[in-house]
């Protein structure tokens, strides 16, 4: 079987690679490309942790074909900081403590992200039905919910 | 020289504060590397081929198939990976659930494996596998274990801890009891007695990253592991025993870890990727699915106890009484044993007895999961107390404080308590405004108590002084949650130098001394109590070295805010010498400059929480949602105050999922009907309210700092004050948890519970 | 596995008529992807049908409205025309899974993935929904609740897809609403799920409705009788609790890993209350 060439932007890049047609983005971010923040934590898309954007909507890269990403435009959490400049969000995650064991990290910034370029003064309600679909099994999710709400806050400039 | 633990009381610079983790900007940016996030060259995809049968013999394997598939490398069974346990049934029981050898005990249980090119090929040869099974009946169910019509799982094994020796195999394993007293004179004293039954389902520790493992073996016997592990020294021991290696030659470093909570304790899937490696003479990467992880790796037990609990009508508790049934899996455990022993721990009782069973189950080996044992432990006792203290007509908290342990009691379990934080943590709830709210209309507040022994444990750490006066502090205890944190700022402290100026890592195998695992609460209490210990024999260096700069004693140079500092009049007004200004100079004065220590971290101080919780209750769905939930806990002394509240909050929050929605679900058939996270349900962000969180401090006698573990008591109130809370909520006792919709309404309703 | 982008619809629909083995419709790939990771899954052909012109496109002419079998949930909750027409639609659709799979997931795949509990699918069968589909053998348009005929199993032929679902204009003074049962707040399966459409007259009594329940029987339920018991009527107790019954002795439910039948029956009733209720308001009912 041959395999499937594939031309796409990641992070603003233009990358082209080959894959077989099962190979998820998921395995292709991580196995091909090195691109290994975006975590598998289930597979199935129940957990959120290969949380990456394709054109603009928030996906789980497991549940998308690699060559599927032909002609499209996918940001993951390796293009989030802009150089050594990290995007408030990271900032926030760390200055309050959002993270332990930080699996799920990756997932919940770039999901964060999206609400936040799309909502940028979300009430708590809507982060967290918005987050729904990362699951952080470590924090009870309160230190995330706040990190959230304080970077948007900073987003906000006020 | 041995170290002195003892806590004094004293002023902190650095512990305390809550600087920002140092493997935080590797966290936010998706740099740090996990277990499935390493790869060696050259190296295969490993795959384990699981029984789909509850109970079944293995009558034979084929392997063929698989073999002459192109791009197999190597098909190991058990009989690649030969008994040589010695006679040493756990390390026998390790291996058996690593790889069957005559019984598939649980589906799931691994019955061979392989290594391929790539993941598609290795799928195709699990395929290529022909397994031949005697399927045998089969018990899920912990109180149809013990019936004498269930089959027996193991012919091996009899009831321990029961004389006289029973002569027939049985699947109760041991039976152990606690206790003092007498409590049938205690419940003759009663005036009221709360007698009831209790059940809990199997939960899974639910860490959201999968088992993960690289294996490398080469033909001189040396070998290296990279690992999400808890313990990679015990990982080393426990591989290096079953493959027959040095302990020395096999080097295993442990990654980044996503979440274990116990479930990282044990050996899976790891000698057999290196069993796979040594056939197939190159690297082989294992990373389990979701499912594998679900089937094959850690549940806690499920759980069937009765509780029994006098008192008079002045409140005093006359005698308390608990039997225990733990399920196990196939493997004895000492799961029953820790239930017995914690259930009562947080009272202070004159007649007191638990009695806790080891049952087998055709259910996967039942593996520590935070405060192991303890929930659902908890969770009938404090239900009993509860309504134990509405049929007194006494305030639930004023009931706990009249008859919490203190100082000096003999805890039911055996020791007698030094300084503990149960009165404290129900005082703090007492005058909390949570307990004062106003509740709505089908709302509900409850509270409950919980208890946990903590572990400290074989501990290594090394402390080195860069040229700068900067310091590396090498741990073995691996990082869970933050410790890099929190021991830096310990380090920090000891050596007077900004927080900043510490970098913390985990070692592996080869560059420490061996350190037990992060379990039992230990990782920052033993390994800031050895960092302490590290920083202190490295300032005697640093002394020593001013001495001999400034050609002094060293009696006469003390340590301060960085610097030594020449004490006696005599020697002038010599300026103070810093950490750096040593540093700088140590090829000359006497070559590096470190710490070093280990030590048995004795003295874990126990750990007691009180938490509250308010739900609402829809009468017409049986739906429960969490409306309010606070945590107060002793943590001794919160190093890093964030990460304690951390770590208050992820218990609480499993505890939430497990009282209402988390359970292990089985067919008929014996298979598990739920493994993935659509269907075993843990709680996503919109279940939950903010957590509150209350630290106390209340010093552990037996660190430097008064350091209690944190990590595990968070999760053991929380099943019962969320039951509590329901009950109060509903209007009728809960006595099963998950207390899932179905379940409520169907209380609700007067049914028998489902 | 081959992995094919056809541009047209003629050829994504000869392409998978073609097939000698198992041959899929890749949309959002939600389901598909899932089933994929199964290690007895095997296929011969996935036909992507993202890259066939205006199937992503939510179209409106002067009967009705069409949602490409491309338009993820996403896209459908961004729509205020449809969010004004059919507000319980789109928040049914808007309930599978979460955000990350809403932003690739269908009601086409929704529909044509025959789970009995899928979200969108009692709402569509209450809004008398119809799937425009296109085949090797021509064109056709039927009711949404002809597609599915049992789990996982649907009415389409060898090569159809469904290009399209259409909703007709909505009448004045009418309302939907989805309500399921799950036990979280986020990302289950309904274990109950009940839609209901109504319309009403000028003295604000319920002329029209139709009432469908999820996940309690082999494929989405349309209960007739439902509709009855509140036709006529302004939503009175009595009728509220007559509907509640009809929806509760409806269900065909199992007991599963889910719930069980006590509860689905139970709750059945319950949420047709509450999602009627719902519709009433939504039609501007008092």
């Amino acid at each position: 079987m041959s395999a499937i060439a594939v031309s796409t932007t990641i992070n603003g890049d233009e990358v082209e690679f080959l894959c077989q047609a099962e190979e998820t983005l998921l395995d292709v971010l991580r196995e091909r490309l090195g691109l290994t923040g975006a975590k598998e934590g289930c597979g199935t898309g129940d957990c959120g942790a290969c949380s990456v954007m394709v054109d603009g909507r928030l996906v789980c890269a497991c549940l998308v074909l690699g060559a599927e990403a032909e002609g499209r435009s996918i940001e993951t959490i390796e293009g989030m900081a802009n150089g050594d400049e990290l995007h408030p969000l990271q900032t926030k995650f760390l200055e309050h403590a959002a993270l332990q064991c930080g699996v799920c990290t990756p997932g919940f910034l770039v999901a964060a992200k999206a609400l936040l370029d799309a909502n940028p003064d979300p009430t708590e309600e809507e982060i967290r039905f918005w987050l729904a679909g990362n699951l952080c099994r470590c924090t009870g999710y309160d230190k995330i919910v706040r990190a959230v709400q304080d970077a948007a806050q900073e987003l906000r400039g006020s | 020289m041995s170290f002195d633990a003892k806590y004094k009381a004293q002023d902190y610079n650095s512990v305390g504060t809550r600087p920002v983790r140092p493997d935080g900007v590797d966290k936010v940016t998706g740099r740090a590397r996990y277990g499935a996030d390493f790869n060696m060259p050259g190296q295969l995809v490993g795959r384990v081929l699981r029984s789909p049968h509850a109970h079944a013999r293995i009558v034979s394997i084929d392997t063929s198939g698989a073999e002459r598939l192109k791009g197999v490398k190597a098909v190991v069974t058990a009989a690649d990976l030969p008994d040589l346990t010695n006679g040493d049934q756990t390390l026998f029981d390790i291996l058996d659930n690593c790889m069957a050898r005559s019984k598939a005990f649980y589906d799931g249980h691994a019955v061979a494996a392989v290594a391929a090119v790539d993941a598609k090929t290795a799928r195709e040869a699990l395929k290529r596998i022909e397994v031949e099974y005697e399927v045998l009946p089969h018990v899920i169910d912990v109180d149809e274990a013990v019936k004498p019509s269930a089959p027996v799982l193991r012919d091996d094994v009899f009831t321990g801890g029961v004389e006289p020796k029973p002569q027939t195999p049985s699947n109760i394993a041991n039976r152990s009891e606690f206790g003092h007293g007498d409590v049938d004179e205690g419940f003759a004293e009663a005036d009221v007695i709360v007698e009831r039954s209790f059940r809990t389902e199997q939960t899974h520790q639910g860490y959201i990253e999968p088992h993960a493992c690289v294996a490398s073996m080469n033909p001189d016997g040396t070998a290296d592991m990279w690992v999400c592990t808890q313990g990679h020294f015990v990982y080393r021991q426990n591989c290096a025993d079953l493959l027959g290696l040095d302990v020395s030659k096999l080097r295993v470093t442990s990654s980044e870890i996503g979440g274990g909570f116990g479930g990282k304790t044990h050996v899976w899937m790891e000698p057999v990727a290196l069993a796979l490696s040594r056939k197939a003479g190159r690297p082989v990467k294992i990373v389990m699915s979701r499912n594998e992880v679900f089937r094959a790796s850690g549940p806690t037990s499920a759980t069937s106890i009765d509780v029994k609990i006098g008192a008079k009508k002045d409140g005093t508790i006359t005698a308390a009484q608990a039997t225990l049934r733990y399920s196990c899996g196939p493997y004895e455990d000492i799961w029953g044993e820790f239930g017995a022993k914690t259930s009562f721990a947080c009272y202070g009782l004159k007649n007191v007895k638990s009695v806790g069973y080891e049952v087998l189950v055709n259910r996967p080996k039942a593996a520590a999961y935070r405060a192991p044992s303890a929930p659902m432990a908890a969770f009938a006792v404090e239900s009993t107390i509860d309504e134990l203290a509405q049929k007194i007509g006494l305030d639930s908290i004023e009931f706990r404080i009249k008859n919490a342990a203190k100082e000096g009691t003999r805890s039911s379990y055996g020791p007698v308590y030094g300084p503990i934080g149960i009165g404290p943590t129900l005082e703090a709830a007492q005058n909390h405004p949570h307990m004062k709210a106003p509740l709505g209309k089908n709302q509900g507040r409850g509270m409950a108590c919980g208890f946990w022994f903590n572990f400290g444990g074989q501990t290594c750490t090394d402390l080195n002084i860069g040229s700068d006066g900067t310091a590396t502090l090498a741990v073995g205890t691996v990082d869970v949650g933050g410790a890099r944190a929190s021991l830096s700022l310990v380090a920090a402290e000891e050596l007077g130098i900004p927080y900043e100026n510490v970098r913390a890592v985990v070692a592996d195998t080869a560059s420490l001394g061996y350190n037990d695992m992060t379990d039992g609460s230990r990782g920052t209490f033993s390994s800031s109590m050895a960092t302490i210990s590290a920083a202190r024999n490295a300032v005697k260096v640093l002394r020593e070295r001013a001495a001999l700069t400034w050609d002094i004693p060293v009696e006469d140079v003390i340590w301060e805010d960085g610097c030594a500092k020449a004490t006696d009049k005599k020697h002038g007004n010599l300026p103070p010498l810093t950490i750096a200004d040593i540093a700088e100079t140590a090829g000359k004065t006497g070559g590096p400059i470190a710490g070093h220590s280990e030590l048995v971290a004795d003295g874990a101080g126990v750990s007691f929480a009180t938490h509250i919780c308010d739900v609402e209750v829809d009468p017409e769905t049986g739906a429960t949602k969490i409306l309010r939930y606070t945590v107060i806990q002793d943590a001794g002394k919160a190093v890093h105050p964030d990460y304690v509240e951390g770590q208050y909050q992820g218990g609480a929050a499993q505890g939430i999922g497990w009282a209402l929605n988390e359970e292990y679900i089985y067919g008929e058939d014996g298979r598990l009907q739920n493994p993935g996270f659509l269907d075993y349900r843990i709680p996503v962000c919109s279940d939950l309210p903010m957590i509150d969180t209350q630290i106390l401090e209340i010093p552990n006698p037996n660190h430097p700092y008064g350091v209690r573990g944190v990590g595990e008591t968070s999760i053991v109130p929380p099943l019962a004050a969320i039951a509590n809370a329901v009950s109060n909520a509903a209007g009728v006792r809960m006595t099963h948890i998950p207390m899932s919709p179905p379940r409520i309404l169907a209380a609700l309703e007067g049914e028998s519970e489902g | 596995m081959q992995y094919e982008r056809p541009k047209s619809l003629m050829d994504a629909a000869s392409l998978l008529a073609g097939a000698k083995g198992s041959a899929y419709a890749l949309a959002g790939g939600t389901d598909l992807l899932v089933i994929m990771k199964n290690d007895d899954f095997d296929a011969e052909l996935v036909v992507d049908i993202k890259s066939i012109e205006g199937l992503d496109e939510i179209r409106e002419t002067s009967e009705a409205y069409t949602v490409g079998a491309a338009v993820s949930c996403a896209a459908l909750g961004e729509s205020t025309m449809l969010k004004e027409a059919w507000p319980g639609v789109v928040e049914a659709a808007n309930l599978i899974g979460s955000t990350q799979i809403q932003g690739r997931c269908t009601v086409a795949g929704n529909l044509c993935n025959a789970s009995p509990a899928a979200d969108s699918v009692p709402a569509l069968v209450a809004a008398g929904a119809k799937a425009i589909i296109v085949g090797p053998n021509g064109n056709r348009t039927i009711p949404v609740e002809e597609i599915p005929v049992a789990p996982g199993k649907t009415s389409l032929e060898k090569g159809e897809i469904v290009e399209a679902i259409q909703l007709d204009k909505r009448a004045p003074q009418s309302g939907d609403a989805y309500l399921r049962f799950i036990p979280r707040t986020e990302m289950d399966i309904a274990v109950v799920g009940v839609a209901v459409s109504l319309s009403l007259d000028d003295k604000g009594l319920v002329t029209s409705a139709r009432v469908a329940l999820g996940a309690v029987a082999p494929t989405v339920l349309l209960v007739e009788p439902a509709a009855e018991a509140i036709i006529g009527t302004k939503l009175d107790d009595a009728a509220l609790e007559r509907l509640a019954d009809v929806c509760s002795a409806a269900c065909q439910p199992i007991d599963d890993k889910r719930g069980t039948i006590e509860f689905r029956k139970k709750v059945s009733g319950v949420l047709a209350r509450r999602a009627a209720r719902i519709a009433f308001d939504r039609a501007g009912g008092k």
